[in-house]
């Protein structure tokens, strides 16, 4: 693979990981338990869509062929997009949502921390960026997990139950492939498999604060990465997608 | 027009200047008691090689709505003064920290409700780690955050526990 087409992929990998997470979140607008949290998960979704728009874009320019953020966010089919598993999961009850949103900034604050020192000066820029908001997303939800785990009988065992679900879609955030090695390789990319020690470390401790416990796991879920996706995406698709599908080249 | 042809007259640095303050002058279209050079978001104006006047603004926040508006109303505020070649660019690096926000753009926050964003305090609190924010109407520290993601993406909500009034605190970034 040349190294424009490894750019172009590890910038839609990243760029679908925070789209697909970003309208999950956004599916909570009207719906979060108060208008407080209601705020803060939208707030948390519009930073993740402002990340992503400016990888979408940049990965158009890498690729060259005319395709903008809209073109690459809303024309490809479930098999072109290649998020992490983990991002697509559902937002179940306000526990998986909470789990999922804290396990995923557990892992992008080391990981936009390292992506600033990347040898690509527009990544580079983005992580900068991107660094400053994610460290709001952890606290956020690091508190929640300290409030659901160490609060009532009933909060606390919806949280054991979340982090049973979800701690299998954790591995494929830390995996390694002949993409990410050639992006390691070109100077551009973050050894993600180098963040796992450090993100367990962080996971570890907020949930012992919160009387909880990170669950082994003997199989981690993956395929993602290779555009294998769960049951889900599909139909968060064909939701984000309808205007373009039904419409195509549809401007407002 | 006949601006245009006056502005040319002047060397570079007079035009250079007068476009700094006709896009230094844009509000900030969610907070428009603050303009866009009191935030630090109007990075630089420059003339190119060609005579445009190229205009450099950076977002607060990567999703931050505002950003297509405040770059659309800085080049019309250039167009409006009479520049004829505008251009308006968006540069993410160096990242924007609350600190470019100027002294006189953080006393117009506070005066307008808006606790602007803090590195010291004269609280006590401050010196176990805690941020303390000033209340912008009674100036009492004694003050609580409600959420730390308000009404726009730079904002958290705060209460004050002694005047009872709640507001906004522009949070550190």
């Amino acid at each position: 693979m040349a190294k424009g087409n490894i750019l172009f992929t590890y910038l839609l990998r990243l760029a679908d990981d925070h789209l697909i997470l970003s309208q999950r979140l956004g599916e909570w607008a009207g719906h979060a338990p108060t208008l407080e949290e209601d705020l803060a998960l939208t707030n948390i979704a519009l930073d993740l869509i402002g990340q992503a728009r400016s990888l979408y874009s940049y990965a158009g320019a890498v690729e060259g062929q005319g395709r903008d953020e809209d073109q690459l966010a809303f024309t490809r089919p479930e098999r072109d997009y290649v998020n992490a598993l983990i991002v697509e999961q559902p937002n179940g009850d306000f526990a998986h949502t909470i789990v999922r949103q804290f396990f995923i900034a557990a892992f992008m604050v080391p990981f936009w921390r390292e992506m600033e020192k990347s040898g690509d000066d527009q990544l580079a820029a983005i992580a900068a960026k991107a660094s400053k908001e994610v460290a709001y997303h952890l606290r956020h939800a690091s508190e929640w997990v300290v409030r659901l785990g160490d609060g009532t009988d009933e909060s606390h065992a919806r949280m054991v139950e979340a982090l049973e679900d979800l701690v299998m879609y954790t591995g494929e955030l830390f995996e390694k492939d002949p993409v990410t090695d050639a992006a390691i390789e070109a100077g551009f990319a973050v050894d993600v498999s180098a963040l796992e020690d450090e993100w367990r470390q962080t996971v570890e401790q907020v949930l012992g604060e919160a009387m909880l416990a990170l669950p082994e796991v003997g199989y981690m879920q993956t395929g993602g990465r290779d555009g294998i996706h769960s049951e889900h995406l599909g139909h968060i698709l064909s939701e984000l997608q309808y205007m373009q599908r039904t419409y195509p080249g549809l401007t407002w | 027009m006949a601006e245009v042809v006056e502005l040319g007259k002047r060397s570079d640095t007079k035009v250079r200047e007068a476009a700094w303050a006709a896009a230094a002058a844009v509000p900030d279209p969610e907070i428009p008691v603050v303009t866009v050079a009191d935030l630090g978001i109007l990075r630089s104006v420059d003339i190119d090689a060609d005579g445009a006047v190229v205009a450099r603004v950076t977002p607060t926040y990567s999703g931050c709505p505002a950003t297509r508006m405040i770059e659309q109303m800085v080049l019309e505020a250039l167009q409006n003064a009479g520049f004829g070649d505008v251009r308006v660019e968006s540069v993410l690096s160096p990242a924007w920290t609350t600190d470019w926000i100027s002294n006189e753009g953080r006393e117009k926050l506070r005066q307008f409700g808006i606790a602007p964003p803090q590195k010291t305090s004269n609280s006590k609190r401050a010196l176990f780690g805690e941020t303390v924010v000033n209340c912008p109407r009674c100036g009492s520290a004694e003050t609580e955050r409600v959420s730390e993601f308000g009404s726009t993406p730079c904002k958290a909500l705060y209460r004050c526990k002694a005047c009872k009034e709640p507001f906004d605190y522009f949070k550190c970034l």
